[in-house]
Order: structure tokens, then sequence, then C-alpha cells
């Protein structure tokens, strides 16, 4: 395992303070379904396909967990990119248009897509690394600029299609599950060996622990940084790949809007350090799927869609209170006997 | 001449430009009417700025304005419209609520040393949500009050006039530049933006002058809803999306180091008056579409965190 220790922590105790926060939460939120909404547990098998709302959320949640995972790294280095939402209606917008209009093959307009999206990350990674911008504002420019460039690419127009393959990126089946689900696997699996196989993992989680002596001790800081914002602009392609094919069409508009914060919200519940340093790419997906059941039960309940961000944001600033040293000291003390257990 | 203005100067510099070279393109677009215009169509974004001025000063950011805009919008047109409150006790109540909301933010921040961006992004989160639990849809506000402040105005000779929401907000501007640079409390901002650690072992305050900050943002964006439902006659919950962006683009715009401990109120005001510009060329033009405002704006603001760059990179070298 390419992993640093870090003083005082060793390596299992970290992984189970890290993922157990979110698993708790998801297995508290399936038992209130199991409780309120036995019918939340339905599954049929209906052509060879499996329905039911896990498969829902699983499906609805591929988008989140594929942007996770790019978030997770860029985090990682002690960075964030708020640019993925726009990031992904670029990369709808150019497939869309690459496909009606200029009667491209999908699996070309696919890797053209991926391309394009690594090399708006890189922009993103050069602006952080080499121009020495803060993060938060070296995304957020592509954050503004990308949706208008989007719109541009479909000339403002909705552009729908028809392509057989393009549709079954986003709606197909594989295997009896929603090929989404093959997706994200199949792009987890790879992440994982990459960053917990090789070097590269132990190289981000220097630079984002203390990037002058990471560069003092030789690792290429710069590139590994740039490599993961392309890697995370790459995922978000991914990402406004299936959102567009849900739908049919290019909607530069409204495909990625937000998404970018179910994304943070994803990683930080997941347990990954907002300071940078360390990761788990398995929380992130935890904490995608966690996000993902919140919003579907509360759909589930009735409540208006327009309403969830209410619940999601008592979250989100939960698990970072969770995360404060300052929090813990204060709740240590509060409960001195659970501290000294 | 002091390095620190040299960017104010850029700002100048391009505002001025942009309205010229507006001017050479399209007919009438230097009349005193369009400049009084780019005073009350920015009104809500310039009050917003203001806020988010001083947060930035401080060294923090504060993503929630645009939805605290939208809650309080809602808020009044219900205030008004259902519970019978005078709209002046309405928005009195409404801005103390951002104001205290805003507080809540800047005491996480500060109290359990939370990412700024993340704890107002939860408030962003927050905030919309509950906008759309007060109320679905937008509602129209009629009240006598409001029909009286809408259109009264001072005339400045000709077919211009300075619009109640004009002079509230340079009203605002005039109260943050005083405070910005004549009390302690704007030295403080300045000193915590400067070195949070220099700050604290000098004796400031800063435990109460970072929760203060976020008050004075979350304070301005209600004013600014408030501004918003004088300027639209009726109450949203999901208007001012994408606003904080716009509010963080114009302070940038307008000279404050995105580092906190530098910057002007003043510089603001101009990058507001930039990004109208932009806009109400774009309106005469009738050609060019509302996404290259915001391609326009991505471009300038990526153009003056480069030149803050250069320039702090010069002053690094100098000392």
């Amino acid at each position: 395992m390419a992993t640093p220790d870090s003083p005082g922590n060793s390596r299992p105790s970290l992984l189970g303070s890290a993922l157990i926060w979110p698993l708790l939460s998801l297995a508290a939120l399936l038992l209130f379904n199991l409780v309120w909404q036995p019918s939340f547990y339905r599954l049929v098998v209906q052509d060879g396909h499996l329905y039911g709302t896990f498969v829902d959320i699983l499906n609805q949640g591929s988008k989140a967990m594929l942007l996770s995972l790019g978030m997770t790294l860029v985090i990682a280095t002690g960075g964030v990119d708020l640019s993925v939402g726009s990031v992904m209606a670029i990369a709808g917008a150019l497939a869309a248009v690459l496909v009606v209009s200029a009667g491209l093959p999908f699996a070309a307009a696919l890797v053209l897509c991926l391309i394009a999206g690594a090399l708006l990350g890189a922009w993103n990674g050069v602006l952080v690394t080499f121009l020495r911008v803060q993060p938060i504002i070296a995304t957020l420019i592509l954050m503004v600029v990308g949706r208008g460039i989007a719109m541009l690419i479909t000339g403002g127009q909705i552009v729908t299609f028809e392509t057989p393959a393009f549709v079954y990126f986003g709606n197909g089946h594989f295997l009896g599950l929603p090929f989404t689900v093959t997706l994200v696997v199949i792009v987890f699996a790879l992440t994982a060996l990459l960053t917990r196989r090789t070097a590269i993992g132990l190289f981000i989680e220097a630079a984002g622990d203390n990037e002058t002596a990471s560069r003092f001790c030789g690792a290429p800081v710069r590139l590994v940084k740039v490599l993961v914002y392309s890697f995370s602009g790459a995922c978000a392609a991914l990402a406004g790949l299936i959102a567009t094919s849900n739908i049919k069409a290019a909607d530069s508009s409204r495909v990625g809007e937000l998404m970018e914060l179910d994304a943070i919200f994803a990683v930080v519940v997941g347990g990954t350090a907002l300071t940078g340093g360390r990761f788990t790419l398995l929380g992130s997906i935890i904490g995608a799927l966690l996000i993902q059941t919140l919003t579907t039960t509360m759909y589930n309940l009735g409540m208006p869609p327009a309403i969830a961000p209410v619940p999601k944001a008592i979250v989100i600033v939960l698990a970072c209170l969770l995360q404060s040293p300052a929090f813990r000291k204060q709740m240590t003390g509060l409960f001195s006997r659970r501290a000294t257990a | 001449m002091d390095r620190k203005f040299i960017p104010l100067l850029a700002t100048a510099g391009v505002l001025i430009a942009l309205f010229a070279a507006a001017s050479l393109m399209y007919d009438g677009f230097a009349s005193l009417r369009v400049v009084a215009n780019l005073f009350s169509d920015n009104a809500v974004l310039g009050i917003a700025a203001v806020g988010m001025t001083a947060v930035i000063l401080s060294g923090g950011i504060d993503l929630s304005v645009g939805s605290v805009v939208a809650f309080t919008t809602v808020l009044i047109a219900t205030l008004v419209g259902k519970n019978h409150i005078h709209p002046l006790l309405a928005a009195v109540l409404a801005t103390l609520i951002g104001a205290l909301f805003g507080w809540a933010q800047g005491g996480l921040i500060q109290r359990y040393e939370l990412p700024a961006f993340l704890v107002t992004l939860g408030g962003m989160f927050f905030a919309r949500g509950l906008s759309f639990v007060v109320n679905m849809q937008s509602v129209g506000i009629a009240h006598p009050f409001y029909t009286a402040v809408q259109s009264a105005s001072i005339p400045l000779g000709g077919k211009a006039s300075l619009s109640a929401v004009a002079i509230i907000l340079l009203l605002v501007f005039a109260i943050a530049f005083f405070v910005a640079h004549f009390t302690e409390f704007g030295r403080n901002i300045y000193a915590l933006g400067g070195n949070p650690e220099s700050a604290r072992l000098m004796g400031l305050p800063v435990s109460r002058t970072r929760p203060a900050v976020y008050a004075v943002s979350g304070a301005c964006a209600a004013l600014a809803g408030v501004v918003a439902t004088l300027y639209t006659g009726s109450g949203n919950p999901a208007t001012g999306t994408g606003l904080e962006l716009d509010a963080i683009a114009a302070v940038v715009i307008g000279g404050t180091l995105l580092t906190g401990g530098v910057g002007f109120i003043a510089g603001t005001l101009l990058g507001v008056l930039i990004f109208g510009t932009i806009q109400s060329a774009l309106i005469f033009d009738g050609r060019l579409n509302s996404w290259w405002l915001r391609i326009a704006v991505g471009t300038l603001l990526l153009v003056f965190i480069l030149l803050q760059r250069s320039l702090t990179r010069g002053k690094a070298r100098h000392s």
C-alpha cells in the first residue's frame, strides 16, 4: 500500500474512523426506510433487468459517484474543483453536436469528450500550480465561463438525438443492471489501482500534506496536481455524457447544475480530509450513495425536490463538524467518559 | 505613487475603455440615462458585493449570498402579502435574519476552524431550500408603500433619473466606505485578512471580528434581497442563482486581493459598474446572447487575477 503513515495515527484506526460515519448514516437511513416505507426494498426482475429503488439509487447516483472519484483526488492535493458541473455541460453539448451535426460515431465522440474534459481540467491545474491561483477561484472561472462555452457549442439550442449507442450509455442495461453501474465500477477499479498500487497515490497525498517538503523530496508535485485536475475533468465529462444521455438531449443550462456541490458533499461526508493529505475513494463512493439515498428517500416521502437542499446542508455541516479537531475536543470534553473508552 | 492603487486604476481604466467602446459601437449608449440605469439595474449585485468585499478582505469567502437574497425576497413577499406587516418592518426583520444567518456561519468558521467555502456552501443549500419552504412560487408584492418607493426618484435632467434602489446602493457604498477606512471594525477586517495570527497577537478581537464580518455579508445579502423586491415587485425563491459568483467577480475585478487584507470598497463599485456596462452593451447589441456575459466576466476575472499575481510577485521581490 502506497500510503504514508501520519504520526500518531495507525492505518486501521484511521480507515475505521473515516468510513464508520458515512456507513452508520447510510445504515440509519436504510433502517428508517425499512420502518417507514417497506416498498423501498422491493426489487423486480422484468425483461431480464433488475428494477427497484436500490437500482434507481445506483443509477441516479452514478453521476455523483463518478464526479466524487475525481473530486476526491483533487481534494486530497488540498484543492477543490468547482467547475465539474460546467464541464459536464460542455461534454454533453460537445457529444451531442459531434454525434448529430458532425455525424461521428458515438465511440469517437466519447473519446473526444474525455480528451476535452481532461484538457479543461488541465487548464484548472495549470492555473492552480503554475500561476498559483487559489483552487476555489481558479475553478470558479471555468464554472462561470464553462456554461457559456456549452451554450456556444450548441448555439443556445437544446440538441436532441436518437443515436442508439449514446442513448444506451445512460439508459441501457448490462448484466441486468443499468450500464452506468458498470461504468462506475470500471472507473473506480482503475482509480483505486492507479492510486493504491502505484506511487501516484503517495505523490497525491504528499502534495496535499506538505507541498514544499514534497517538492524538495523530488516528488513531481506540479505534474501530479495538473494530472489530478485533468482526471477530475475527465470524470466530469463522463458524468456529463450520462446526464445528457439520460434525457436524450444536451441542455447546456441545466445539465450538471449544482452537481459540484453533490460531489464535494460526497467526498467530505465520505471522510476525506478537506485539508488534503489523505483520501478514501471507497468513502467517497459511500458518500455519493448516502446523498442519493437521502434524496430518493425525501422524494419518496413526498418532499418537493426544491426543499431537498435543507437536509443536505445540515448533513454537510455536521460532517464538517465531525472532522473538526476543535469540535471533537469540545465533544470529548462534554463526554469525557467516551473519550477514555 | 503607492503600488496598492495600481489594481484600482486598472479597474477604472477598463471601465472607461469599455464604456467608450460601447458608446462608439452603439447609438445612444453614451447618455446619462444609461449611466443612471447602470446603478439601478445592478443595485442587487452591488449591495451583495459590498458584503462580499468585507468577507474577502477578511480572508474568507461567502457562497451563500445568492440564496440569502432569494430567501429574503420570498420572506418579505409573504410577510407583507399574507401577514400584512408593514414593508419597512418586514425589511428590518429580514435584514436582521440575514445578519443572524451570516453570524452563525461565521461563528462555525471561527469556532470550529471549518473552511469558509464549505460552511457557506452549506448555507447556500440551506437558505435556498428554506426559500422554497416559505413559498414554492414567485409572488407579487402589492402595497401602497412599495408603489411609493418604486416611483420615487431624483431627476438628473433629460430623461435620466436616479431611482430609489440606485440611491440605496450609493448609500450602502458610502457607509461601507466609511466603515472600511475610518472605523476600528474596518481596520480589524484588514488586519484579520492580512494575517490572522498577527492580528490575534496584536490583541485584536479576531474571534469576534470574523463572525461579525459574515454577519455584515448576511445583512448586505438580505438588504440586496429587499432591493430585489423593490426592483422586481415580487418575491421569487429561485432568484439570485449564481449571484455569489458575480459578486466575487465584481470584488476581484475591483482590485481586492483574494488572499485578503488588500482591497477597496470603491473598487468593488467599479467592478459592479464594469459588469453592468458589459450587460448593457449586450442588451444594446441584441445579437449577442446573455451567455456572452458569462464568458466576458470570466475572462475579465482571469485577467485581473493574473494582474494581481504579477503585482504581488513584484512586491515580494521588492521586500
